[in-house]
């Protein structure tokens, strides 16, 4: 029986997967890693991308679409602590900018307007997300 | 017969009230249970982070991260959960005034208060009271996401980072059971590392890009994420509160509707006895 190891795919809202692995492949800042049994420990930020959980012997794959995050890895554990939603420095800028912006208009009642930051947000998630799928199809096809 | 109709007509308007007493008892009930396990689904991210923090933090004696340093208090930032709808007991208030009692404490040590509200009641409170609002964030719905929460908890971090706070405390609820929910006051930063035994380690990670952005990364996550738990703790809170209160409010319903059918009776018997009396006075006097 081939080595195998535990995956946790976690997020603060919720667990996103759970179980044994023979290989794990994770959008680092510097490239993609491949992890296998018995790697040194480590720990890496993750670019938004998809993460592939190889199984089985027969190459069974569950492909997760992660917006950045964080790998921890440990001899017999994989962590990949998942963000909710894509993460870039100037957009959380905008974000808190944002929300300052709200709270000083709350106080003021007025009424919120187009919200820029989070369209180019939403954009840029939809677009990784499109392209995970059809390198799926791709794959299958 | 006047009081009669009268009567029967509050019996009606009461039981349509309770109508929905009982519909919206049933709703918070199916709603707790969700919230209570979105509520565990929470932990195990902030349990991780927390042992990926104690490890670092330990194994990287040069570099302190300003969030693990304690420094002398001149202001303190707030963040203060409540509800975004009412009928919920007495919740949010107990909330506020503890709440508020933290503020008059720090604020006799002549220590300022930034206040970060999330959810629409606590914001209607403290615009009525007067507080030195800098962020806000309501709307969240029974299933708060942590996106949406990121802008408002970094001004506050911000704020921290650039030393207009020495202090963030987070005022919440505590889930503690159904019947039971515990207005909590927490200190986030500066975050007190638990003393651990000694360096039991004698291995490090292989950092990628460095330790330095990795710390700040995971600092930041877990602040988040203990918010994060603290609105989510806080619907069930929510939900829970609203049960009870719909439930002693249906109960009391039921009361009232006994009550009144009595007087309705009462009302009822007294009109025949009245008209019986009436048709027999009638017939003698032929």
């Amino acid at each position: 029986m081939a080595m195998t190891f535990h995956v946790d795919i976690v997020s603060a809202e919720e667990s996103i997967y759970s179980g044994t692995a023979q290989m794990v492949v994770a959008p680092a800042e510097g490239g993609e890693v491949g992890i296998l049994p018995r790697h040194a420990q480590y720990i890496a930020q993750l670019k938004p991308g998809e993460v592939r959980v190889r199984v089985s012997e027969s190459g069974e794959e569950h492909h997760i679409f992660i917006s950045g995050g964080l790998l921890e890895v440990q001899p017999h554990v994989v962590t990949i602590l998942a963000d909710t939603a894509i993460r870039a420095k100037d957009l959380d800028e905008a974000e808190a900018l944002e929300a300052k912006r709200r709270a000083e208009a709350a106080l003021a009642d007025h009424k919120a307007d187009f919200d820029y930051a989070k369209a180019q947000a939403e954009l840029i998630e939809a677009a990784a997300r499109l392209r995970m799928i059809e390198k799926m199809r791709k794959h299958k096809g | 017969m006047a009081g009669a109709k009268e009567i029967r007509t509050q019996i009606k308007s009461i039981k349509n009230t309770q109508k929905i007493t009982k519909a919206m008892e049933m709703v918070a009930a199916s709603k707790m249970r969700k919230a209570q396990d979105r509520m565990l689904a929470t932990r195990p991210y902030a349990e991780k982070i927390r042992q990926v923090i104690g490890h670092v933090a330990m194994a990287q004696a040069e570099y302190r991260h300003p969030y693990l340093e304690e420094r002398e208090v001149r202001r303190v930032g707030m963040i203060i959960v409540s509800t975004d709808r009412g009928l919920c007991g007495g919740l949010n208030i107990n909330l506020f005034k503890k709440a508020v009692a933290a503020m008059r404490e720090w604020r006799d040590q002549e220590v300022e208060v930034d206040l970060c509200l999330v959810g629409t009641k606590a914001l209607g409170f403290f615009k009525r009271m007067g507080g030195n609002v800098v962020s806000k964030v309501n709307g969240l719905g029974d299933q708060p996401r942590l996106n949406d929460m990121i802008g408002t908890i970094k001004v506050m971090l911000d704020a921290y980072d650039e030393g207009r706070i020495d202090r963030l405390v987070l005022v919440e609820n505590e889930f503690v059971n159904t019947m039971t929910q515990q207005p909590r006051v927490s200190t986030l930063l500066p975050l007190v590392p638990s003393e651990e035994k000694e360096l039991k380690h004698h291995w490090d990670y292989i950092y990628e890009p460095d330790t330095k952005p990795v710390l700040d990364t995971l600092l930041t996550r877990y602040i988040e994420s203990v918010i994060y738990q603290g609105v989510v703790e806080n619907v069930a809170c929510e939900m829970a509160a609203r049960m009870v209160a719909m439930k002693s409010a249906s109960d009391n319903a039921g009361d009232l509707i006994n009550e009144l059918q009595l007087v309705y009776n009462k009302a009822r018997q007294a009109a025949i006895t009245q008209e019986i009396s009436e048709i027999v006075s009638g017939a003698a006097a032929v």
